[in-house]
Formats: structure tokens, sequence, C-alpha cells
């Protein structure tokens, strides 16, 4: 509704068209309107009010999703007053949702779309249940405007960071989220007795109750952060005794179980760059991504660092070196983290009916060669402006003028 | 008197690698055999070059870091020193012939900003080496004696191509102590790694890490609290010279008192010692080099200088160079103003920019840091070559730990650090499939036995594989 705001018809034409949906086009453009996309192909009619973008020699993709990160939540990470990811004091926070303290405004914002990032999840962090995240568009004035879809599911920790909200032991980690689940449950069935203080005390807040029952009937994902193998293995055992919608993040020694991830269907979110070895990931390796692709996992790739999340194509450019190929890459910051996310419907490819979130790149996009010269996101063109490149401006010849 | 020529190798900085019998003459041995620890061996390298047949590596492209990109060129190296570069070399009988078709061959790549092995992997407070953070100087404090030569992460930035790392305390301290300057190689001891001859540095730190660290235990607490600090030791450290400098002369009388914190100091006032300033706020730099000059000592390098830009005419005046990173910002209010430009303003105003990691993800692609700061700057119409970027992550780099006579490109007479790359080192898809170190095949992407691993690692079920 809000892309209507902006009634306008952008034609980008003559380009290599990467729908993802589908194999390449050559020559080909992109017809928008009103934010949508209304036409993909080689012989679009452009109609004669369109606004051209020349994309002849350039490449033409999707607008990347990060399925991790802080964006609008954090400004500085070193300044408290700037961080709104995290709720202190609730280990069990399922029913907060980070959506109203996104800022809008945030620098970092720009600094990453103007790299072909245009949408990017939200997500919060901390505690045993962090919350509720968001998946967001890299534009618009207010919360409402850049909310793609709310929540996209709730987010647990179940990696060695989640022990101390649970007392201490992993085993305690999964006996607390089925104690928190199974109160849900019941909570759901008594809430006669509950209004009436007939129950037994429960182990989480009414309200953070009442958030994971979306959870506990498959219509919200959970996203449950797991690295150790054995810790993926507790979140798919959880995920089957509670019939979860479960999405895998981390997952950093999931390519030693990857067959068993890839036969319970879970989708898995993980960052190809990253390798160091420690007692959360004694077998983590560049290969993690690549492998679970290979043995059919969904996989969507991330930068978790909100401040970096543009190097996102940095780290698909590695997951092909380490073993992606570069169309399974390509489908992992676009259309899989889409249908991870369950908006697939309106996001991640290019074609007719799909929002118009799309990027016009120099070239292979994973390179560090290629610039962005073109993004648009809801049909509209993104000025390639930031703070960062005002600074550039500034100080290109010193001394500056101020 | 064999100690005290290690003592004058240490003092002196002067270079002699293994190998190559450069060491100076000794001096006359004293005439009492009695000495004082000052005199005595301070921690020797015990480095050794690991024997290697001569290598051919032909028919690659080789980068030299002196301005040459050679198509279908060669590179020979024997006993640890470049021999030949060129167009047509030929091979000794004796060579191991590598072919380099479709490859590409660098100067093995220098990291001056590493806390490998200070804050080693697996990363618990047990690890935790890296800021002795109990007082806001320990001049005292030296890299090497906290360095885990186990570290997995040191296998992981061999295979990235590194081969020389200045490995530096933390930034909690205004004075953090004496980095270490270490062979990139598997050793049981940090000696063994030890670079010879190399000048050791001396880790400095500006702005918000030391206020924060000692704002509520003792101060520093504000900026102005920073540099009087800076300016108290170097206050001690100038008397202490002139003690130690008399005494020297004639060794007349008892030796001053040894203070090691005000030795470290010293050094730096002798020119011996370089100083390693992290430091992010241009006006704070500025701040540094008029302490420098107040004080007539240099700055080498200002670490992550994220707002070097805004001054970089400043800097390449003063002949200091800047250890930047590609794009990191925004993590602290000091790193708010962060540019993808930095390294290409600093290049463009005539400065030293070095491309650093500080981190054990980005040591292992250096060259991909180093890519993306290269074509940020052309595409912003600063013309960056390819050659300069090279030197980013290799000879300025030997500069700012003073071995660029010695390490950093490839030319006869050089240790032969020597990386050859699957492709163009600066596309994302490359990446480093052979690594020699003085000469030593120390890593081979394609055979297992080249493959360094360390002790940490062994009894990993499943083992991760060569690509961890």
């Amino acid at each position: 509704m809000i892309a209507l705001l902006l009634a306008q018809t952008i034609a980008i034409t003559g380009g290599t068209v990467y729908p993802v949906s589908g194999p390449k086009l050559a020559n080909a453009s992109v017809l928008i309107r009103d934010g949508r996309i209304v036409a993909v192909g080689r012989n679009v009619p452009i109609p004669p009010d369109a606004t051209r973008i020349d994309a002849a020699g350039k490449w033409i993709t999707p607008g990347l999703i990060d399925g991790a990160g802080q964006l609008g939540l954090v400004e500085i990470s070193a300044v408290p007053g700037t961080r709104d990811a995290s709720l202190q004091g609730d280990t069990i926070a399922a029913s907060f949702n980070v959506a109203e303290g996104i800022n809008p405004a945030s620098t970092v914002i720009p600094v990453t779309r103007i790299e072909g990032i245009t949408t990017a999840l939200a997500v919060p962090t901390g505690n045993l249940v962090s919350g509720q995240a968001v998946l967001i568009d890299l534009d618009g004035a207010t919360i409402e405007q850049m909310l793609v879809k709310s929540p996209v599911g709730v987010v647990a920790d179940l990696s060695e960071s989640a022990k101390d909200a649970a007392g201490g032991s992993r085993a305690a980690v999964a006996e607390r989220l089925r104690g928190v689940f199974r109160d849900a449950l019941e909570y759901e069935r008594r809430k006669t007795d509950f209004s009436r203080a007939q129950m037994q005390a429960l182990s989480a807040s009414a309200r953070d109750l009442d958030a994971l029952l979306p959870v506990l009937h498959g219509r919200v994902a959970l996203i449950a952060y797991a690295n150790r193998r054995s810790d993926i293995e507790t979140a798919l055992r959880l995920a089957t005794e509670f019939k979860l919608k479960l999405i895998l993040a981390g997952a950093a020694e999931g390519w030693e179980v990857a067959a068993a991830i890839a036969a319970a269907g879970v989708p898995v979110l993980v960052e190809p760059l990253s390798n160091i070895p420690g007692y959360d990931a004694l077998g983590i390796r560049y290969g993690n991504a690549g492998i679970m692709a290979k043995a059919g996992v969904k996989v969507a790739l991330l930068e978790p660092d909100t401040h970096k999340s543009r190097n996102l194509r940095q780290q698909a450019g590695n997951a092909v070196s380490y073993g992606m190929t570069w169309d399974q890459a390509l489908r992992a910051v676009t259309l899989s983290p889409a249908e991870i996310f369950g908006v697939a419907d309106r996001y991640g490819s290019l074609e007719p009916g799909k929002v118009a979130n799309v990027v016009v790149w120099s070239g292979d996009p994973f390179e560090f060669t290629t610039g962005v010269e073109h993004v648009l996101i809801r049909g509209k063109e993104i000025p390639l402006k930031s703070r960062q490149t005002e600074l550039l401006e500034r100080y290109k010849k010193l001394p500056p003028t101020y | 008197m064999r100690s005290l020529s290690f003592l004058l190798l240490a003092l002196t900085g002067a270079c002699a690698s293994a190998g190559g019998g450069t060491r100076p003459a000794q001096t006359p041995a004293p005439a009492s055999t009695e000495t004082t620890s000052v005199a005595r061996p301070q921690y020797p390298s015990t480095y050794v070059r690991h024997p290697n047949p001569p290598v051919l590596i032909r028919n690659a492209t080789i980068m030299t870091a002196t301005g040459q990109e050679i198509p279908n060129g060669s590179v020979l190296f024997k006993d640890g020193r470049i021999v030949a570069v060129g167009a047509k070399v030929d091979a000794p009988s004796d060579a191991v012939v590598v072919d380099g078709t479709g490859k590409y061959v660098t100067p093995g790549l220098i990291d001056d900003h590493s806390h490998l092995g200070v804050y080693a992997a697996p990363g618990t407070d047990a690890e935790s080496d890296g800021n002795e953070a109990t007082n806001p100087v320990t001049a005292e404090v030296w890299a090497e004696h906290s360095f885990w030569p186990q570290d997995p992460q040191i296998p992981l930035a061999i295979a990235g191509g590194i081969t020389t790392i200045q490995a530096l305390p933390g930034s909690a301290n205004l004075i953090g102590g004496r980095s270490a300057i270490l062979k990139l190689i598997p050793a049981r001891t940090v000696q063994e790694m030890k670079f010879p001859g190399a000048h050791y540095g001396l880790k400095m730190a500006c702005g918000e890490n030391p206020k924060r660290v000692y704002g509520r235990r003792g101060g520093p607490s504000t900026r102005m609290g920073n540099m009087a600090g800076y300016r108290a030791a170097f206050i001690l450290a100038e008397a202490y010279r002139r003690r130690w400098d008399a005494w020297n002369k004639d060794h007349k009388g008892d030796p001053p008192e040894r203070n090691l914190r005000s030795e470290s100091l010293a050094e730096v006032l002798r020119g011996n010692m370089y100083v390693q300033n992290h430091c992010y706020r241009a006006d704070e730099m500025a701040q540094m080099i008029d302490l420098a000059h107040e004080f007539g000592f240099k700055i080498r390098s200002f670490h992550h200088a994220v707002e070097s830009y805004k001054i970089a005419d400043l800097l390449a005046k003063e002949g200091t160079s800047v250890s930047v990173w590609a794009d990191w910002w925004g993590f602290k209010e000091e790193a708010m103003d962060g540019v993808q430009q930095n390294a290409a303003l600093n290049q463009q105003a005539g400065g030293r920019p070095i491309i650093h990691s500080d981190d054990p993800g980005g040591i292992q692609r250096l060259n991909q840091e180093a890519a993306k700061a290269m074509y940020a700057g052309q595409r912003a119409g600063i013309p960056i070559t390819r050659d300069q970027a090279l030197r980013w992550i290799t000879v300025n780099p030997a500069w700012a730990i003073g071995l660029d006579s010695i390490v950093g490109t490839l030319e006869p007479g050089k240790m032969a650090d020597v990386v050859v790359w699957s492709g163009d080192p600066f596309s994302v898809y490359s990446k480093a499939v052979q690594v020699y170190n003085d000469g030593w095949l120390a890593y081979d992407r394609s055979d297992a036995a080249h493959q360094p691993r360390t002790d940490f690692e062994l009894g990993e079920m499943p083992a991760p594989g060569s690509d961890r």
C-alpha cells in the first residue's frame, strides 16, 4: 500500500537479468509499476511514460536479503542508549517484538542499502527466548512503512550462550523450553482457570505463553540458534516433539548432521565466513554452507554483524569458494531467505507481481570489482547516498570546507 | 660473549636473518665475566629456516609489489632467498618446478596488527592474554610472553597466505607493552617464531578504551587524562635513558637500577622500538604526533586510524603510516566516521596505507580486504593501482615493523616468503594454494602433508578437514 504512494513506471532495460526463480536472461528488461514488478523478459514492451534505467552490460538481481543482524535496532554497538535489541530481566521474552524499537532514521540503513541489501531480518538477542524477529525493507519514514512481516519467528537460543539463562546446563536449556511449551499449551486449554487463579504457577508470564501459541501451532517459526552438533539435534528433537516450524540459525556444525537436517526439512541460516573453533563448535569450518546445500538443506546466507551487513555479498562469494554453486549462493541471499521467512509470494525473485526490490550491478554481485549502480526498494529508486558518502565528499580534497 | 652479541642485536635492531651470515662483528668481551641482567640474552630468537629444495614457480602472473605484474613469469628461490624473478628464469637441476598456469604469485602477506596467540582460540578466559589491564601503563609486558604457539587460529592464517605477523597487546592500556614480530610457522615455542633481528613495536592506545577500562579505577577517565599518562611515562623514561646511556659509556660504578617499564620507553626514545599506536579520531592522532615531537620519537603507524583520511596530508608529511580496515565502522563512537575509501585517500595524499586485520577471521583474507579497499577507492575516482593495493598488505606493513628491506616484495635477495594463488588475489573466488615461508612450503592446499594442525585440533571428531 505504501508503494502505491509513488505511482511510477520504471523500466530497467537491456541488462542480464537473474530472476533467481528461473534461468538468467541476457539482454532483458524488468518493468516496474507502482512498486511492483509487472514484467520480466527479453521482449517486454516499455510504455512511453516509463522512466528508463539503461542496464546494458549490467547484472540485475533481486535485492539481497540478510537474515540476521539488528538493522534499525542498533546505531552504535558500544552505546547502550542506541541499542534496542535485547530485553533485560526476562529469560523467556517470547512476547518481545522488536518492531517498535526500530529507528527508521538509523544511519546504518542507508550505508547498507546502497550496497544492494534491500531487506533484512531484525533479530532480538539475549535470553533463552529472545523475542520476535521481524523482516524490514531498508526504506521508509516510519516503522509501518518498513515492515515486511511481523513476526517472522520467535527466536530461541540453544547455543552455549543460553546456558546461563537456563541455570548452567544444556540439558536445562532444552528442559526449560519444553516446560514453557507445555505450560503454553496448558495455559491455552485453561485460560478460564488461569484468570480465576485456579492454576499452578506457570513457567513464564501469560503474555509470553500467549506469544508462543502461534509457534506451537506451526503458524510462526521458531528460529533456534544452535552450533554444536548435539544442540542442533536437540533443536530437531524439540521440533519433532512439538511439531514446530523450525528454522535453524548459526548451525556451525550443521555439516556433520546435514542429512538429518535435510530429512527434517528444516532450513538453515548460516554465516559462511566463520571457522574459528570454540567449545560451542570445534567442528566449525568454511565448508559448512556448501556441504549442507549439497545435502539438500535449504540454506540462507548471513552477515550477522549489523554494521557489516553490506558484506553479505562477500559472504556469498566465499560460500562459492568453499563449495556452493554460484546459483545456490545467489538463491541463498534472495529467494531462499524469502521462502524461509514466509514472504516468497512477495519477495526474493524477479517475477511479475513481486515487490520491486531490484539491484543493478556493474557485474557479478559477489565480486569486489563490482559496484552497485541502482537500488530500487518497493519500486522507488534509492539515492546512492549515506553519511559515509557525505564524509567522503567532504574530505576528498584537504583541507575540507565545513 | 655470545650473550652480548644477542643484546646488541636486540638493541640496534640489526637485521640478521637466519642463514644470511650478515651478523655484525662481535664487540670485545667485557673484562669481567660478571654481567648484569640487562647484558644477558633477552629472550632471543631460536628461529631456524626449515630446509626446502630450490623452487621454481613458472607460467604464473607474478605480482612483485615493486610496481611490476609479469604475465607468464617465474620466481626462483633457494635456501630461503629469492634468486630470480622475471619473464624467463632457468631452474637449477635440483629445483622443484611448480606449474603456475592460471595462478598468481605474490609476496607473503604481512599483518601488522594481529592478536593471534595472545587472544587464542577457543577464546575462553584461559586464553585471554592480550591486555595486562592492571595499570594504564604496562610498557614492561611483552606480547611474546603471552603468545601460545598452539593457537588453532595460526594454521588458518597461514592458509590465507600470511607469512609474518606483529602480535600486539590489546588496547586497554595507554601503553600496552611490546609487540612480537613473528614468522607465522608451526612451532613449539614462540622463540622459534621470533623474526631474527626485528625491532620490537610498542603498543599505545588513544581514546575510548583506556578511558573505559580505567575511568572508575584510578583513571585516566578522560582524553586529557590519557595524554597526561603518556607524558608522565615518557618523562620518567627520559631520565632513565640518560642514566643508562651515561653508565653504558664507561660502565663505571654500579649500573643504574633496572626498570622494565622505562627500559621499553627508553628504547622508543633511542629509536630502536617502533610505536604502534591504536588511535581512531583525526584530532587525537594530531595530539599524538605532538606528543611524539615533545619527546623526540616517531610514531611508526597509527592503527585502526578510522578517521585518518581527514588528516591524510598531515600524516603523509609526518611520515607515519596508517594501518586500517577496509570497511569496519560503527561499533563505537570513535569508529562512527569510517569510510571505505580510507586507505585510498591516504594513498592519494602520499601516505603509506596498510590493511590490517585485528581479527582472526580477517587475517585469513587480507587479500580480500585490500581488494575491497582498492575498488572502493577506484569507484570513487581515486586511481589506486593493483601494485599499490598489494603493497598495503605486503611491503607497507613490512615497513611498519621495520622489515621492508628483508620481506614484502618479490626481489632477488629478499627472504623467500611467497604465496601462490589459485587466481587473481583480488578476486573473492581466489585462495592461497601454496605458502612458502623463508623458502619452506608451510602450506599446500592440495597436500594434507603440508596442512599444519595444532595440538589443540587433535582428537576432534570428525575433523573439519583442510577447508576449516
